[in-house]
């Protein structure tokens, strides 16, 4: 049974003839208890995606689709509603952990407004509920740093301040926008590590989205590979990674770079993504593409089965499978 | 914060030093004396010579500095020469009136500009967006003598609803006298304040904190106030602190029209009189004044954004 139900998920900004469309009809689910990565470059759409589930967009941007969350539409439901949602049922966590804090607001009230909307916790209880969340998300000396600044946190700890602010409602379901691309490698683990232990703990499921596949193989059960604002491929981390269905991502597996004992060449993708107001007709890979034919140019290939179970937007799905797993 | 407020009080030193050596070169400066402004050209050599006795103007320029520099250490400012009184007593009864003004006026343009800001950044390039602005710039670009005159006019001669001048006795009767002017004075700040809001808004309105502030579901007004507006003010107060010297500037135009007893007017009647004491005076006061504006205004941001005391 699918916690979150995401059909045909479309998120543009403008309107007329400059309009763009930066995501274009998504769909996926996210189970109870799972972990989803979201992948792909930069401008691929997948922050965008992630927004536009709560209704995030900058100004000038538009959603539509549905995206079914306890038998209501977040798409279409009021802003009473979506509040409600918001913060309190799904959460997000952000980038920067430098610029995604209210940096002249005291730590106590950024996690204290939370609880304010959310809790009936009043008070006292309220404080020790903050400084309880700054425990669990591991911040030593808990009481104290309420009282302090973002700007008087190093990068992992402001990272971690987020998280408690986010988590301070026990969401079911937490939205991750790349939440170590920020931080020191040593300190990425350490927070990747909190999500997960977390997410166990309070039961909450969870999208990360993040260009790094390494990430994704560490952390997720499943993953969605996005290019131009689609998904083209999705399926379980381990399917996905033994044999790619799609011909973008076998071109990012091969351009991870490995530590092996023969120095190889490193490989990547030739070219570069598409803007959003220039993507190619048919498939928008295809200009990329070695496997590329007279139907990738013409037709946008359906994201369905293709290689057994797994969904895959590629018209040679067969052959790009066929070739194994560059890895 | 303690120390913060120290530093910038220490700080305030060397600047009034400078105000003192500036407004002393200043007003020898000005064309034409005091003796003979007091006594007209027909003077004799003996009187001329008797009043700059008087006024200490036969000393040297040292002696004369040392004497001004001495004055504001003890409070004494001397007489006015024309209006025989002395100076502080001249400053003490006009100088509130000028500072009222000013408040009244800082205040009717932050009542108009914050949230007239707050429209036209939330409805950016739509119509209201555009009226707004649109607005404010055939504002701006009218003088403000002239729209003073247009206040006056409609409202004081023709409609009757305010005092066409004075000030009234009371505090109150001063707050009535003193909307018009204060109006006319706060229209041109407002205009400058909203467009310098609006763009600090509109740049805090995509910042990472907003976003994160609405996907913790809080409501709107709080994000407003709480998130956006505190931020946007940083950046806005600056401009703030600065534009009260230029209204101090303006209310010489201002209590012209409306006939108000205020400094401005003082100031301007002393600049034609030669009246040297009162123009030394009342430049030293304001110019204080305009320092202490400016920290309050920083200690004000530094209370707004808890990094500057860093």
């Amino acid at each position: 049974m699918s916690l979150l139900r995401v059909r045909d998920l479309t998120a543009t900004f403008g309107a007329g003839a400059s309009r763009l469309t930066a995501v274009n009809r998504v769909s996926f689910d996210v189970a109870q208890g799972e972990v989803l990565g979201l992948v792909g470059e930069s401008g691929s759409g997948k922050s965008v995606t992630l927004r536009a589930l709560l209704r995030l967009l900058p100004v000038g941007g538009a959603v539509s689709g549905r995206v079914e969350w306890e038998g209501r539409d977040l798409v279409t439901a009021g802003d009473r509603e979506l509040r409600a949602v918001r913060g309190r049922q799904i959460s997000m966590i952000f980038q920067e952990p430098m610029t995604s804090l209210n940096p002249v607001l005291p730590v106590r009230v950024q996690i204290e407004e939370n609880l304010r909307a959310h809790t009936g916790l009043r008070g006292r209880a309220r404080t020790a509920r903050a400084k309880e969340l700054l425990d669990l998300v591991g911040i030593p000396d808990a009481g104290r740093r309420l009282d302090e600044f973002p700007h008087q946190f190093s990068g992992g700890m402001r990272q971690r301040v987020m998280i408690a602010i986010a988590l301070a409602s026990e969401p079911r379901l937490l939205l991750a926008d790349e939440p170590t691309t920020a931080l020191d490698v040593t300190i990425q683990d350490q927070i990747l590590k909190l999500i997960l232990d977390l997410k166990d703990q309070l039961g909450m499921s969870v999208v990360l989205v993040t260009h790094d596949l390494g990430v994704v193989a560490e952390t997720c059960d499943r993953m969605a590979v996005m290019y131009a604002g689609r998904i083209v491929e999705t399926g379980s981390v381990t399917d996905v990674f033994a044999r790619p269905a799609h011909a973008y991502t076998a071109g990012l597996m091969a351009s991870v770079p490995r530590a092996s004992a023969a120095r190889s060449v490193l490989h990547s993708i030739e070219g570069t993504p598409p803007q959003l107001d220039r993507v190619p007709p048919g498939c928008a890979f295809h200009p990329r593409c070695r496997f590329a034919t007279d139907i990738c140019r013409r037709d946008v290939p359906a994201l369905e089965p293709r290689v057994g179970e797994r969904l895959s937007a590629c018209h040679h799905a067969d052959a790009v499978a066929a070739e194994g797993s560059p890895v | 914060m303690p120390e913060f407020i120290a530093r910038r009080l220490v700080q305030l030193i060397p600047t009034l030093i400078f105000i003192l050596v500036v407004v002393f070169v200043l007003v020898r400066l000005l064309p034409g004396d005091p003796a003979s402004a007091v006594l007209g050209d027909r003077a004799l050599d003996a009187d001329v010579e008797r009043i700059n006795r008087e006024l200490g103007l036969d000393r040297s320029i040292p002696v004369q500095f040392w004497v001004f520099v001495k004055s504001f250490l003890t409070g004494d400012l001397g007489n006015s020469i024309s209006l025989r009184i002395p100076v502080t007593q001249l400053i003490a009864d006009r100088l509130p009136i000028t500072m009222l003004l000013t408040l009244m006026a800082a205040a009717i343009a932050l009542i108009i500009a914050i949230p007239l800001a707050f429209v036209a950044a939330l409805r950016r390039e739509r119509l209201p967006d555009t009226l707004i602005r649109g607005g404010f710039q055939v504002g701006l670009s009218m003088p403000v003598f002239y729209i003073g005159l247009v206040l006056l006019t409609v409202f004081g001669a023709n409609l009757r609803w305010f005092p066409v001048g004075g000030y009234g006795d009371t505090f109150p009767e001063h707050l009535y006298h003193l909307f018009l002017p204060a109006v006319t004075l706060a229209l041109s700040l407002s205009a400058i304040l909203m467009r310098n809001l609006r763009a600090a808004i509109i740049e805090v309105l995509d910042a990472d904190y907003v976003t994160f502030a609405r996907s913790k579901g809080l409501r709107t007004r709080l994000i407003l106030f709480r998130h956006i507006l505190r931020n946007a003010l940083i950046s806005t107060l600056a401009l703030f602190g600065l534009s009260i010297g230029t209204l101090l500037g303006g209310a010489v135009i201002t209590e012209t029209v409306f006939a108000i007893p205020g400094a401005g007017r003082l100031m301007v009647d002393s600049i034609y009189g030669r009246d040297y004491p009162v123009v030394q005076g009342l430049t030293v006061t304001l110019a204080v004044v305009v320092s202490i504006t400016f920290l309050l205004t920083d200690l004000l941001q530094a209370w707004l954004d808890p990094r500057v005391t860093k």
